[in-house]
């Protein structure tokens, strides 16, 4: 799934992914896992002058991506990232994809394994609204950025920041460099303290490394 | 003129007299084969479709299937009927003939024009027959290359093909590296499999079954083994098209009657369809090479060159690939194409990767599919772009 099929506003697809952008090193190896249209691979390509590669579910985004003139596979990240060489990669990326994989762990694992370091950004479970709106209406969360009911949405493993850090100890990586960002796409933490971003942030990105 | 023994005499003879272009290579020039022999004088005879420009950087080597031919997008000369690629190339195709310099040759084996089994070997004055060389993949390869380079082309701007095309556009990319910038491999594989390789011994056993086969010489005995030549084409048509495919054209249908006859008359609109598949085949193409096309693509496995790992095949290749499949495809199934873009992952290549839905089976790559026609649009325009070349506007941004 694409940044751009998971939120409403553009503007903020486009924030979102200047901000992984500027997490990746210029002219460094990078492979996108779900790579969509190829939004954040063209903007890697172009802006950092990045090898970019991807990997894409949908026969119509590795199109498009095809059409950019983008490296792409048509590939299931749960499935297909076993056959990609160890360090094979300077960044392997994640992009608010993490909740739609059977398995979130194992596809991080693999990034560790194939990338010297991972980036992941991901909807945060624990923000305030999608708190009070279980808590109000007794009812699944629905927002304008998690816009699917419970029984069609892809997103199958929801975790909150708290859960996505609890989970980076738990595999012994390490967390480089962490960001969460408001409902436009800004890092909150110029404005915030780490303790409450799990409460404030609309969406993390954590950028790890192996032991 | 030179006439085939039992054809119609009125047809000219195009694996002798071929009437596309033909650059002949005479007995100074000889093309040394994977077997060890060597064959020569040898002749390839090719089409040319829009214009080499001067850098001679905008070549696209198109290579057939078995039973394919150099006449892509013009009428066949044999059967009179359009060329079998016309969707793909022409003006404004994804083969863009205004754009691209577009060459196919017939392979090394066929009965087109290239020498193969009927072609006359200059020892005897007779068709070569079972006295041609078993021929490889590699070997047709290395005979393109020979006419790319008497063209004056160093680097083909992208090779492609289909089946056994999209084997050439491995074996290209893996023995001449440098020498392709892009490439598409079609509903392929890197080795054939088992079931491959059991499909075309029934083939060959049907064609050597039939008693007009007269061990080969069937040119010289003025006959032609057309009932195993037949079968051998009915028992391979039925790998390239699915189960779906085959019970949406023509499910239980029976063919013009309105009960069975109690009979093994073609009661049954698939019968009747292979039946004239299998008819049409032979007038149009040669036993022996038949025998000897299949021969190579059981023979072909790319890994087994280097040391049992397809990744060694790539290393270091910058060549950009595009792997694409089809979903009901069984002669060439997807995870043949999965294993070809892991190898080029593990060899750091650049790699795209299309799987097409469609209920076509194999033959996909020969019809109408729109995906593939966007899907090559796509990697060749931005192939292009990469190699400096013009791409029209109105896809500039694609």
């Amino acid at each position: 799934m694409s940044p751009l099929e998971m939120t409403a506003d553009a503007a903020f697809a486009r924030v979102d992914l200047l901000n992984l952008a500027s997490m990746v090193e210029p002219g460094s190896r990078v492979l996108d896992v779900g790579c969509g249209d190829g939004s954040l691979l063209r903007l890697l390509a172009e802006k950092r002058s990045v090898d970019a590669r991807g990997i894409e579910l949908s026969q119509s985004g590795v199109n498009l991506c095809v059409a950019k003139g983008l490296s792409v596979i048509q590939g299931d990240a749960d499935t297909d990232l076993v056959y990609y060489p160890d360090g094979s990669f300077d960044y392997v990326i994640l992009s608010q994809t993490l909740q739609a994989m059977r398995q979130p762990r194992v596809v991080i694992e693999h990034m560790l394994r194939i990338g010297r370091r991972a980036i992941v950004s991901f909807p945060n479970f624990g923000h305030w609204k999608i708190r009070l709106q279980l808590l109000a209406t007794g009812r699944m969360p629905v927002t304008k950025n998690l816009a699917y009911t419970w029984y069609e949405t892809p997103n199958i493993h929801f975790c909150t920041i708290k859960d996505f850090v609890d989970l980076v100890d738990d595999m012994g990586a390490v967390i480089e460099q962490a960001s969460a960002l408001d409902r436009f796409g800004r890092p909150v933490e110029m404005t915030l303290p780490r303790s409450l971003w799990n409460l404030f942030g609309e969406q993390a990105v954590f950028v790890l490394s192996g032991k | 003129m030179t006439r085939h023994h039992a054809a119609d005499p009125d047809k000219r003879n195009e694996a002798i007299e071929p009437s596309s272009l033909v650059a002949h290579f005479g007995a100074d020039e000889p093309l040394g084969l994977e077997s060890g022999e060597s064959l020569g004088p040898w002749s390839i005879a090719y089409q040319a479709y829009g214009t080499l420009n001067a850098e001679k950087s905008n070549a696209i080597l198109l290579c057939h299937a078995l039973t394919g031919d150099q006449h892509v997008a013009n009428i066949n000369p044999v059967t009179g009927k359009s060329g079998w690629w016309e969707t793909m190339v022409g003006p404004g195709k994804p083969y863009d003939t205004d754009r691209f310099f577009v060459i196919c040759a017939n392979v090394l084996g066929s009965c087109l024009g290239t020498t193969g089994p009927a072609s006359l070997d200059p020892k005897t004055g007779k068709p070569y027959a079972l006295h041609f060389p078993v021929v490889t993949i590699r070997d047709m390869v290395n005979a393109q290359a020979k006419l790319v380079d008497r063209l004056g082309i160093e680097t083909l701007f992208c090779v492609a093909g289909g089946s056994m095309g999209g084997m050439q556009v491995l074996e290209w990319a893996a023995s001449h590296p440098d020498r392709v910038f892009s490439a598409m491999p079609i509903a392929t594989a890197a080795k054939h499999t088992a079931q491959n390789i059991a499909f075309h011994e029934v083939g060959r056993q049907a064609v050597m079954a039939d008693p007009d086969w007269h061990s080969g010489r069937y040119l010289e005995e003025g006959t032609r083994p057309e009932k195993g030549l037949a079968v051998a084409r009915m028992a391979a048509h039925i790998t390239y098209l699915s189960e779906q495919a085959l019970h949406r054209k023509f499910g239980r249908n029976l063919q013009e009657r309105a009960a069975p006859t109690f009979s093994f008359d073609a009661d049954f609109e698939v019968e009747s369809y292979l039946r004239y598949q299998g008819r049409s085949f032979v007038e149009r193409f040669d036993a022996n090479s038949y025998l000897f096309l299949t021969r190579a693509m059981d023979y072909f496995d790319l890994a087994k060159e280097h040391d049992g790992v397809l990744a060694r095949a790539f290393k270091g290749s910058k060549t950009r690939f595009c792997i694409v499949s089809f979903t009901s495809d069984w002669l060439f199934p997807t995870s043949d194409s999965r294993a070809i873009v892991h190898a080029l992952n593990a060899a750091g290549a650049s790699v795209s990767f299309v799987e097409i839905e469609t209920d076509k089976g194999h033959d996909a790559f020969l019809l109408d599919v729109p995906e593939l026609f966007e899907t090559t649009r796509g990697f060749i325009d931005s192939a292009a772009r990469a190699r400096g070349l013009a791409v029209p506007a109105r896809r500039a941004d694609a």
